[in-house]
């Protein structure tokens, strides 16, 4: 029983994981109908942005760790919102060559990051009560997990406010629906696209700190698996949808810690993939119906 | 996401032109003497002996040469085996490195775990290519567009994670495998024959090249070009875009998984880069680099990706570099880094890829020529 | 009076076709003006182009100023209202919402005018419009141009698909409308052109074949019948295949259920 709380809490919380970088991916590509291959570059820059500041801050003992995540999610927020009005709207109305820019910069930001820091994982200074356990029915669950989960939750809140009730947010929901309408309102939906792109960089580089913290380690490559899972999450649950991401992460995180656990090691990753194959085949435009 | 490719091959189209459209008599001979000498002289190279510094490590019938050549040609042949997706039809694909890798561990199976021949080994590759492609495209093209490349993604991955994880010994995990050559040629094996493995090379991407000609010729390629420019027509016009993508998908994974087999001759092992998602970038850098959809461009990409990697590796250990001031010694060290920068340039400035920018100059010379500047 | 849009020379190219190619008109100030043709002969091309929706070449001035280098939002911000075709209402957000997005920051939205000219609107603003029937989705799409200080409208097929009880209360309000702003209407609908419309274009093949004032060209059977195809203007019906069905001395077909019961969209 304590075995299977541990593997449930894990499941959420790496869903929790999932949904951080997920969440913006989802954003991008439902107002802006780009796939945003360089979103695991912003989750890597993030981590290492702590990181360094992480090692900086030290003098401020307990608060050192708070502070790395906001510089950390600040540069994330940078480096999208500079990509996005630099790189991505020059080329506007020419999708094709947004998403291949993209991909050229996804790779490049990972080749930089090596260069500077080098290919090996370096460690990454978690505070020490993210290694403590809690005690849940007999389960000893170490706490990065909670971090995680309580992350994901006030950015899912955080996120379904700012849709539901600023003007911002009723931006994109509209333009998610029919860019060209919101633009024959009269409003710049280029400037909500730059707001995106940080909001999405800001995300990816919080999943990207926290993952650090789960993982113990920072290291250039580790933007690139979790953006094929990002990439799963968000097809799975529709694009544009944050609820749908939010669920779609849940349940990626849930199949891939049992099947883990309860079928063979080591399958729960081929398991998330099957998963998306499946959902795909059965419904083309992911649970929430929304076509991609 | 079939324009995606659409625009690009059509700038490609564009800027290349017809070779069979409104040229003049002496065009069209040079469009075919052409290619034959440059076949000819890649043929014959292996017993020509001068340099090229700074390009190839040392003289061209070097084994050095011979082997980074023979690398450029396969590399050439798989990215035109990607653009039979994503350039002819419009089909961007995340999967292709299955194909690829598929064909290499299979064939490294068949020779080193089980103990086959060459024959057994081209019989299990051949089996391979024909039936994974299908499997794939069967499972894949219920979907279109982004829907699409995730399930190829997926598939991609899924093979990717389980070979990693070496199932029963039979993979190498992380290392790979390496190839067992005492049931190969021996001709094929040794340093001194690399000229063989290079003549193999070469007929792959001469291989590649014919079916894509005959092909797109022909009215599969028709169809996929149909496909790629407006699926919704090709239904009302009776033709099943299904049964063209469907080719396009076995075509191309069959070519690509003979070209895992022909890799894995060429650099003695299979390894799990080849069944990465980044080499399926890599592929489709060097097919967009070169120009999706044209002729040459798939062919022209990857030769040059393989070659800049190379170069690049070895400018980045070079004393130039280290001499360099941190802010530039430290991006051009990594040579992912400038060929992704170089992807970057080309999609924004020559979207149409290298293809592009010979058939741009090809115009200029004949709008010269046609302005009465030279006589004809 | 003076002319508060001017298109010279208006080209347009889709998909290798020649859609627009060459249009010259102006549009005086105030009052309806009509822009009639019959279909696919470029009329919803020419109010995006007037909207920079598509990319187009030629000289399009709107009071004055050349707008057509401009960015859409900003000509929307300079005072041009669009009401498109299929009426293009966010469907996911509620008719509230949809008014809120068309509010211009910094400017106090016209409220008393939308309410007093659709009060359901009102009772249903936490609908989301999605499940608004077709002609209450008109409405929102109507109203959000007319809660900011809008000189021009580009309307375009309001009355497609409407009930004649609809139409009739669609061209009320573009007649009040038209007391204070400018409208370019595009419409199949002849009675309503009409009833409302002070001049009138006619497009063809994609270039300008007439202008006058709406009366002469409506009360001219035959020219009429050679421009637009239809045999008897005052016969039309009240759908948007109305042009053909006249000309073929058919019955309409009927569109109230589909435009009344709750829920299209």
């Amino acid at each position: 029983m304590s075995s299977l709380i541990l593997i449930l809490v894990t499941g959420v919380g790496l869903g929790a994981l999932y949904f951080l970088v997920a969440s913006g991916l989802s954003l991008i590509y439902g107002l802006m109908h780009v796939l945003n291959f360089a979103h695991g570059a912003f989750l890597t820059a993030g981590a290492y942005a702590a990181w360094v500041a992480a090692a900086s801050l030290s003098s401020l003992g307990g608060w050192s760790f708070p502070a790395a995540v906001l510089i950390g999610m600040f540069v994330g927020a940078l480096i999208g919102a500079a990509v996005e009005f630099f790189l991505i709207r020059p080329l506007y109305r020419r999708h094709i060559e947004q998403v291949l820019v993209t991909v050229g910069l996804g790779l490049m930001g990972v080749a930089l990051i090596t260069g500077i820091w080098g290919a090996d994982p370096q460690p990454f200074p978690r505070p020490a009560w993210t290694t403590a356990t809690t005690t849940i029915g007999g389960a000893a669950i170490p706490n990065d997990r909670f971090l995680l989960i309580g992350a994901a939750a006030v950015l899912l809140i955080g996120l379904l406010l700012l849709l539901k009730y600023t003007r911002l947010g009723l931006i994109i929901r509209a333009g998610v629906e029919n860019r060209t309408m919101v633009q024959a309102l009269g409003i710049d939906v280029r400037r909500t696209f730059t707001l995106v792109f940080a909001l999405g960089g800001a995300a990816a580089a919080l999943g990207g700190v926290l993952g650090s913290v789960y993982s113990g380690s920072v290291s250039p490559g580790q933007g690139t698996a979790l953006l094929i899972y990002a990439f799963i999450v968000v097809v799975i649950g529709g694009f544009g949808s944050i609820g749908g991401t939010a669920l779609a992460a849940l349940v990626v995180g849930l199949v891939q810690q049992l099947a883990n656990y309860y079928l063979y090691s080591g399958i729960g990753d081929v398991s998330v993939v099957l998963l998306l194959a499946l959902v795909l085949l059965v419904r083309p435009g992911g649970l929430t119906g929304r076509t991609a | 996401m079939t324009d995606l490719a659409q625009a690009l091959t059509d700038r490609a189209i564009s800027a290349t032109g017809s070779p069979r459209r409104g040229r003049p008599p002496a065009g069209r001979i040079l469009t075919v003497l052409v290619p034959l000498a440059v076949l000819a002289l890649l043929i014959f190279l292996p017993w020509m002996g001068f340099s090229i510094p700074g390009v190839l490590p040392g003289a061209v019938n070097s084994p050095g040469s011979m082997q980074l050549l023979a690398l450029c040609l396969v590399a050439g042949g798989i990215a035109l085996s990607y653009d039979i997706l994503f350039g002819r039809t419009g089909l961007l694909s995340f999967g292709h490195a299955l194909f690829v890798g598929a064909g290499a561990y299979s064939a490294a199976i068949a020779l080193g775990e089980w103990g086959g021949g060459l024959g057994l080994a081209v019989l299990v590759v051949i089996a391979m290519g024909i039936a994974l492609p299908l499997i794939v495209g069967a499972v894949a093209l219920r979907v279109k567009g982004i829907a699409f490349a995730m399930v190829t993604l997926a598939f991609a991955q899924a093979v990717a994670i389980t070979v990693l994880r070496n199932p029963a010994g039979m993979t190498g995990g992380e290392e790979g495998l390496s190839l067992n050559r005492s049931q190969l040629p021996a001709v094929l094996s040794g340093v001194v024959n690399a000229p063989y493995r290079y003549w193999l090379a070469l007929g792959f991407c001469l291989l590649c090249f014919l079916v894509v000609a005959w092909l797109t010729a022909a009215r599969t390629g028709h169809a996929w070009a149909a496909v790629r420019e407006n699926e919704a027509r090709v239904e009302v016009l009776g033709l099943s875009s299904y049964r063209a993508k469907l080719t396009a998908v076995v075509v191309g994974g069959f070519l690509g998984t003979l070209g895992g087999f022909v890799q894995l001759i060429v650099i003695g092992g299979a390894n799990p880069h080849l069944l990465s998602t980044e080499f399926t970038l890599s592929l489709l850098i060097m097919v967009v680099l070169g120009g999706a959809g044209s002729r040459w461009g798939a062919i022209i990409g990857g030769v040059l990706y393989v070659l800049l990697d190379n170069r690049l590796q070895e400018l980045s250990t070079s004393q130039t570099i280290a001499e360099l001031p941190a802010v530039l010694r430290v991006p051009l060290g990594q040579p992912v880094f400038v060929l992704g920068l170089l992807f970057v340039l080309v999609v924004y400035f020559a979207p149409g890829g290298i293809a592009a920018i010979g058939g741009r100059v090809r115009g200029w010379w004949r709008r010269r020529r046609q302005s009465g500047v030279t006589p004809t | 009076m003076s002319d508060i849009l001017r298109l010279t020379d208006v080209q347009v190219r889709i998909a290798g076709s020649h859609i627009l190619q060459g249009i010259d008109f102006t549009v005086p100030e105030g009052g309806v003006t009509a822009l009639l043709g019959r279909n696919g002969v470029g009329k919803t091309t020419t109010l995006k182009a007037i909207l920079g929706i598509v990319p187009a070449t030629g000289n399009i001035e709107f009071d004055g100023h050349r707008i057509d280098e401009a960015p859409t939002h900003r000509i929307v911000r300079s005072g041009v209202g669009y009401v498109p075709e299929d009426r293009d209402v966010f469907a996911s957000l509620t008719v509230e919402e949809n008014l809120r997005l068309a509010e211009v920051p910094g400017v106090q939205p016209d409220y008393a005018t939308v309410h007093d000219l659709f009060p359901e609107l009102r009772d249903r603003r936490k609908q989301r419009a999605g499940t608004l029937s077709g002609g209450q989705q008109q409405m929102v799409a109507l109203a959000r141009v007319l809660l900011g200080p809008a000189r021009l409208l580009l309307v375009d097929e309001p009355t497609k698909g409407l009930a004649p009880k609809l139409v009739a209360q669609v061209g009320d309000v573009l007649a009040r409308v038209a007391e204070r702003t400018t409208v370019l209407l595009v419409e199949q609908n002849l009675p309503l052109v009409r009833r409302i419309a002070d001049a009138a274009v006619v497009i063809d093949n994609g270039r300008v074949v007439h202008t006058s004032d709406a009366a002469s060209l409506l009360g001219d059977e035959s020219l009429v019948n050679s421009l637009l195809g239809v045999a008897d203007a005052s016969r039309a019906g009240t759908e948007s295949t109305s042009v053909e069905h006249a000309a073929r001395h058919e019955p309409p077909p009927s569109m109230t259920a589909t435009s009344e019961i709750g829920g299209t969209g």
